[in-house]
């Protein structure tokens, strides 16, 4: 059952990523992309809770790190989603998932998640950007995360909830 | 009424903190992800272009290349539809199309200057046409990297199958495009010539001058590149031409490669060198067919195309 959890989870990361680099780079907006793996680590905290969350966001980071086309330091995403995917899945602890919330997770999320992955790049001097050029690309990302998210974020939650374990305590 | 529907929300609180205790050990997970995120960063930082994560970054590219061919070759016909709908700015576009094509003729004729500077210096000479006969790899864009990643790459479908290997220049019909930093199989990573981290040596195709190019990302709509010449003394004019100066053995870059035309010129009494702003001429947004330069000879999956040969 967890085996299968989590392929079923990797297969809908590496779909993720597939469209995030060869799809949606033609509708980018200056270079900025939604961030799908992103998405899809959010949807499955909100639903699973932080340890999955952070879980996921582990293995969706190191797939954006390794993946053809990235170049940089190799663990600035995965170290992005972990805090993402656990601090995403403590929130659904206080909130039911009502859209505006879910909205609201996601704009949280996107945020927090490219602003750490920059900030670890001016720690490891990775590339060398302006501060002012880095906030404009996360907040067009946050953008375009929110955009997405009536699409992205009901299917996969729908899937996590599916896939979560029978529960036996029927008390 | 409300009393029934307190009670539904009560029974989902109580649904959500039984499925709390089975995800409680969660801060021991997390530090150890933490963990593992410090010990790959550490690993990569440090290990430079040897470090043990290239053979993990390897494997992945193996499997991920094939998919990313397969989705860009199934969204490169839908990609193309904007084109064929445009109908109303047609005419603006042909006439932007005619510009760019003037321009570019217009870019020919300066490289002339270059060539001509050149030919004078007899024992170039012959290197230069052993250099400037060089072979093309056609390759398609398959993936590009995300701005949210900083860096300014794209991945093409020919790998070491077709003989590409690092350090090997990527061109296109207008231009320099960037060079190759890593290859699988079946594709390769490209670092754009916009990457912050991309460094070129230009020369001024009408004075000769040499600098070094470098990179400015792609954030300001079109990507520029800037350009510090090594001699402080020399003047760019705006319009000038910028080519590869090329590097020993033409790894990464063969010599006499376009790459822009000087935009603005910037010179500050603090910097020791003159600063210009280079519009390179390849437009970097719509990147699909591009070249591989491979030395002749290259034993390849396709077709190749020859200097002496009908090209593109």
């Amino acid at each position: 059952m967890t085996l299968f959890r989590g392929v079923a989870a990797l297969l809908l990361l590496s779909l993720a990523l597939v469209l995030q680099v060869s799809l949606f780079p033609h509708l980018a907006w200056r270079g900025v992309v939604p961030n799908l793996a992103l998405l899809v680590v959010v949807g499955a905290a909100l639903v699973r809770g932080p340890q999955t969350g952070a879980m996921l966001g582990f293995l969706a980071g190191v797939l954006v790190d390794l993946a053809p086309p990235a170049d940089h330091v190799a663990g600035r995403w995965a170290l992005a989603l972990v805090v993402v995917g656990f601090l995403a899945g403590r929130l659904r602890q206080e909130t039911r998932p009502s859209a505006s919330a879910v909205l609201l997770a996601v704009a949280a999320a996107s945020f927090l998640g490219s602003s750490v992955f920059a900030l670890s790049g001016l720690v490891l001097q990775d590339p060398v950007v302006p501060v002012a050029e880095m906030m404009q690309v996360i907040l067009i990302a946050v953008v375009w995360d929110v955009l997405l998210t009536p699409l992205v974020l009901p299917p996969v939650m729908a899937l996590f909830r599916r896939l979560e374990p029978a529960r036996v305590a029927w008390t | 009424m409300a009393l029934d529907r307190r009670q539904r929300r009560e029974k989902r609180w109580k649904g959500t903190s039984r499925l709390d205790e089975g995800d409680r050990p969660s801060r021991s997970v997390v530090v150890a992800l933490l963990l593992g995120c410090a010990t790959l960063i550490t690993l990569d930082h440090q290990g430079g272009d040897d470090s043990l994560v290239e053979p993990a970054r390897r494997v992945v590219g193996e499997a991920f290349g094939p998919v990313e061919e397969v989705t860009a070759a199934a969204v490169r016909p839908f990609s193309s539809v904007p084109s064929y709908l445009r109908s109303k700015g047609s005419l603006a576009d042909d006439n932007e199309a005619l510009e760019r094509e003037n321009a570019a003729l217009r870019a020919e004729v300066r490289t002339s200057d270059y060539d001509r500077n050149r030919l004078r210096e007899y024992d170039e000479l012959t290197r230069t046409a052993a250099r400037l006969d060089h072979t093309l790899l056609p390759a398609r864009v398959i993936g590009h990297g995300s701005a949210q990643s900083f860096s300014q790459t794209i991945t093409i479908d020919a790998g070491t199958d077709a003989g590409v290997h690092t350090d090997m220049a990527v061109v296109n019909s207008d231009g320099l495009v960037g060079r190759v930093v890593r290859a699988t199989r079946t594709t390769a990573t490209v670092v754009l010539i916009l990457d912050p981290a991309s460094v070129v040596g230009g020369r001024l195709g009408h004075s000769m001058e040499v600098g070094f190019l470098r990179g400015r990302g792609n954030l300001s709509g079109t990507g520029r590149l800037d350009l510090a010449l090594v001699d402080g003394t020399v003047i760019a004019n705006e319009g000038d031409t910028v080519v590869t100066w090329g590097s020993e053995d033409g790894a990464p870059y063969v010599a006499g490669i376009p790459i822009g035309r000087v935009a603005a010129i910037f010179s500050s009494p603090r910097e020791t060198s003159r600063r210009a702003v280079i519009e390179p001429f390849v437009d970097f947004t719509s990147l699909d067919l591009v070249g591989v330069v491979v030395p002749a000879g290259t034993e390849a999956d396709r077709g190749l195309i020859r200097a002496e040969g009908e090209d593109r």
